[in-house]
């Protein structure tokens, strides 16, 4: 009906190109104001919670914000808190593209991080760091990418529903931790908390130079971007669009689609699984309870918000690290519990679902509307 | 054609409905603009028009599904107010969609007693089946009440759809393409039915459609509508086809069809042997079925949708396992998979692309490029992708295939209908095509996409493919194929060359397994 269409018969030129990139920007402006709006949203609401329990909204975000990045102390704070996030958010964002919703990215967390740590047990003491440390890093990657390889198994063979299956395994992930540290593989070193023989300071990941923050926040940017090669400049990422767009599409061409889920759900996992690596070998020293830090749950908020883009989930974790580093601060300074900064997460989580539905409803996004 | 006459001297049940100046704008869309249509009472009015025309928005409009922007409606001359669906059912207006409503696990009684606004909370069930049974007495068609409406062919299905309004007491009742899932037999008896209810004056009837004949045999008056606006109508008999179809289409360019080329005796290509397979419920959908199709053939597969067409469709494209059977390409082997795919040359063009064949979400050169992206230009070393040829690709596809689209990254959701049937043509059929899977390609598309995927399809078979066609529209096999198959409960239960049969014989088989 509207003739803004132009069509690309007279060889595509420079018309089609200036189309091309409004047409692209005002997408992009999209899905930055959204989110953006939505974090704005929750964050009025919860200050309307804030002010019912009498507190002031604006002391809580002053804290926030000293909390999390107002000094380079609470800036180091935040990035410890950060590379976790962006390994766990890649678990979700990478079979988002399939259209999974994989939500156990705690379990293979901690099973990465137990793997990490038990295979180092029989070579402390015999082999050098330089043995040990790549042999940590791949058993975490192993494990955790089996973990999640089996969800996506058996939402292929079986039909068994991905979010659920992963949660459920979260629970087995943390059983079979427990089972070994409090029983076979518990050190005598430590009698207060039940864990894993330390690995050693030799064994463990040093800090970049500088910064004060371990190298599995290098490790979680590097990975981010492959994410983001892979998906985008890759067939294989391009069959697994294809597979999470329209699976009836792909099948027709005849692409793989349980392969390609399999392959996916491994990928995410090994991302988790790193985030339990460097869990150990850069801040516990040894696998034990605290593995289980909710890293992996905070990490579905983060992919939900950067919309499972991977290039938008290290600024996205920063600022959810930001708001792990503060709750301390925010505690001991407004007599809040812990949790408060949960409610928080929990309001943005709720706010960001809602405004998927907002997608494509703002003309001043849709240049090129047509029906 | 007297019944109007008659309606201005006696008071009868059918209610006449008028739009006066109905107008929607849907932000920069304006979908109907000053639209005036008269339906008189007792008469039954055909809506013509092409796909995107406004047919379902302004009959939306007349249900209080939309709020016209301007304009107003009539019912029985006074003027009425429908804010909300429910207010179109206080006024006795109803509307029997294209597909069904009913409930398949309930039986039809009960069907129709639920669907009552008053149902109350606890049923007397024998006192509500007494009167219906009362109720159907009157009726002139009949549908068996005790049986649950799954295990009802779909002729009677429709039926029960519109003793529905009837048993509802709808006096104006809009019926949306009201055959399209009919044999040729059962949509005669049926609009004969209602032909009668109208002339009786017990109901009026706008229906839209868009089959030239089923106007002219049983429509009263017709109104056309092309984007947006009333373009023409009358009176059936005063108007001719080709002046219905030209308001119909406008001045839109329509391509040449190609002719049909003769070809000598050529060899099998696809060979279909003892393939059956089940639906999604378990229950087989296709049984036996044995089919070869030679190389610059096209075999059309006609029959009423649900007879295991689809299931046949989506056994040979990958989207549906084969419980037993086996499918043979230039004699060797085939299953569908990517690579015996490209060996073999085997392509397909299905109905409804955006569910089938595209991927909504992803831009025209990402769609056009779904069969080639793994392969150079495009791809590199067997996994690294390039964009610039994939657009490059499209630019030249998009240009060669006529295909409307602001630029190359638009979502390809965002084309309209026919367009992105042309993307989906262009990238299975730019190549070197040996054999075609086609199903239903043309459903719900503008006359100038008709003709030009007809086209391409005819071509390719005259350049030597083998082509399968599957369509529910008879028209579109009687044009195109070389040689016709029925389907009927999953199988195939007649196999003729075109020119030795006819629309009855193969109307007669499509009916076979009801």
């Amino acid at each position: 009906m509207s003739e803004t269409t132009t069509s690309l018969e007279a060889g595509g030129g420079v018309g089609g190109l200036t189309v091309d990139r409004l047409a692209g920007l005002l997408r992009a402006a999209e899905a930055i104001v959204i989110p953006i709006g939505a974090v704005v949203v929750s964050a009025a609401i919860f200050s309307l919670f804030l002010l019912a329990l009498g507190k002031s909204p604006v002391t809580f975000f002053d804290l926030l914000w000293r909390g999390g990045y107002g000094s380079a102390f609470s800036w180091q704070n935040t990035l410890v808190r950060t590379a976790p996030l962006i390994f766990t958010a890649l678990c979700v964002a990478v079979p988002a593209r399939l259209g999974l919703v994989i939500i156990g990215g705690e379990g293979a967390l901690v099973l990465g991080g137990f793997a990490a740590a038990v295979v180092a047990l029989p070579l402390l003491g015999h082999a050098p760091p330089w043995v040990v440390m790549p042999a940590m890093f791949l058993a975490a990657m192993l494990a955790g990418s089996v973990w999640i390889a089996i969800v996506g198994a058996l939402r292929h063979h079986r039909g068994v529903n991905e979010t659920i299956a992963s949660l459920l395994m979260f629970y087995i992930a943390v059983a079979i931790l427990n089972f070994f540290v409090e029983g076979a593989l518990r050190s005598p070193v430590d009698p207060n908390k039940p864990s894993t023989t330390p690995i050693g300071p030799t064994n463990m990941v040093g800090e970049i130079p500088g910064l004060g923050v371990h190298w599995g926040l290098a490790f979680g940017v590097v990975l981010a971007i492959l994410c983001h090669v892979l998906m985008t400049r890759t067939t294989f990422g391009f069959a697994a669009r294809v597979a999470g767009g329209n699976v009836r599409a792909a099948r027709a061409q005849g692409l793989p689609v349980g392969r390609l889920i399999v392959i996916s759900c491994a990928l995410a996992g090994a991302s988790a699984g790193i985030a339990g690596y460097f869990e150990v070998a850069a801040i516990l020293g040894k696998a034990n309870a605290s593995l289980a830090a909710g890293y992996g749950f905070t990490g579905i908020l983060v992919s939900f918000l950067a919309r499972h883009n991977p290039l938008a989930i290290p600024p996205v974790a920063v600022l959810f690290g930001g708001l792990a580093a503060a709750g301390g601060l925010i505690q001991r300074r407004m007599g809040l519990p812990d949790a408060t900064v949960q409610v928080l997460q929990g309001l943005i989580f709720v706010v960001i679902l809602i405004s998927e539905t907002l997608y494509g409803r703002f003309a001043i996004f849709d240049r090129e509307a047509k029906r | 054609m007297t019944a109007s006459a008659a309606a201005t001297l006696a008071p009868i049940p059918a209610l006449g409905v008028e739009t006066i100046g109905m107008t929607k704008i849907f932000g920069p869309l304006v979908a109907l603009e000053d639209v005036s249509i008269r339906v008189e009472p007792g008469t039954l009015h055909a809506l013509l028009g092409e796909n995107g025309a406004g047919k379902s928005t302004l009959v939306k409009c007349m249900m209080g599904f939309y709020q016209p922007t301007r304009g107003e409606m009539r019912v029985d001359g006074h003027e009425a107010l429908v804010k909300n669906p429910r207010d179109a059912m206080r006024l006795k207006l109803g509307m029997v969609y294209q597909h069904f409503t009913l409930v398949p696990s309930l039986t039809a009684a009960e069907n129709l007693i639920v669907s009552r606004p008053d149902c109350p909370a606890v049923i007397d069930w024998r006192a509500e089946t007494r009167t219906l049974e009362a109720f159907m007495a009157t009726m002139p068609f009949w549908v068996p009440l005790d049986v649950p409406v799954a295990s009802l062919s779909a002729g009677e299905k429709q039926k029960l759809e519109i003793l529905k309004q009837l048993y509802l007491d709808r006096r104006f009742v809009i019926l949306d393409e009201p055959t399209s899932v009919l044999t040729p037999d059962e949509a005669d008896e049926m609009l004969g039915l209602l032909k009668g209810m109208t002339t009786r004056g017990e109901l009026t009837i706008l229906m839209i459609t868009h089959k030239f004949r089923e106007v002219t045999a049983y429509a009263d008056a017709v109104s056309i509508l092309r984007r947006g606006r009333l373009v023409g109508g009358g009176r059936v008999g005063e108007i001719s086809v080709a002046e219905m179809a030209r308001a119909m289409i406008g001045d839109t360019e329509i391509r040449e069809r190609s002719a049909r080329a003769v070809h000598e005796a050529r060899p099998t290509v696809l060979e279909l042997a003892a393939l059956y397979a089940s639906d999604d419920a378990g229950l087989p959908a296709l049984t036996s079925v044995d089919l070869k199709v030679k190389a610059g053939e096209i075999v059309g597969i006609a029959g009423v949708s649900g007879n295991g067409q689809s299931a046949l469709i989506e056994v040979l494209s990958g989207q549906r396992d084969l419980d037993d059977g086996r499918i043979f390409v230039h004699g060797q082997p085939f299953e569908p998979v990517r690579d015996e795919m490209d060996r073999l040359k085997v392509f397909s063009l299905q109905e409804e692309p955006l569910r089938n064949s595209a991927v909504p979400r992803m831009s025209v050169a990402e769609n056009m490029a779904l069969r080639t992206f793994d392969k150079p230009p495009i791809s590199s070393l067997g996994w690294w992708l390039s964009p610039h040829p994939m657009r490059e690709a499209a630019r030249e596809l998009i240009a060669r295939y006529r295909v409307k689209t602001p630029s190359t990254d638009t979502p390809i959701e965002n084309l309209s209908g026919g367009n992105v049937q042309r993307a989906v043509l262009a990238r299975e059929l730019s190549g070197d095509v040996d054999v075609l899977i086609v199903a239903n390609p043309c459903f719900g598309l503008d006359f100038a996409s008709v003709a030009e995927i007809r086209t391409q399809i005819m071509e390719q078979r005259n350049r030597g493919a083998a082509v399968l066609l599957v369509s529910e529209d008879l028209d579109e096999i009687l044009e195109l194929a070389d040689r016709v198959a029925v389907m009927s409960g999953g199988r195939i239960t007649l196999m003729s060359p075109i020119g030795e049969t006819d629309r009855a014989s193969i109307g007669h088989a499509m009916a076979g397994g009801h």
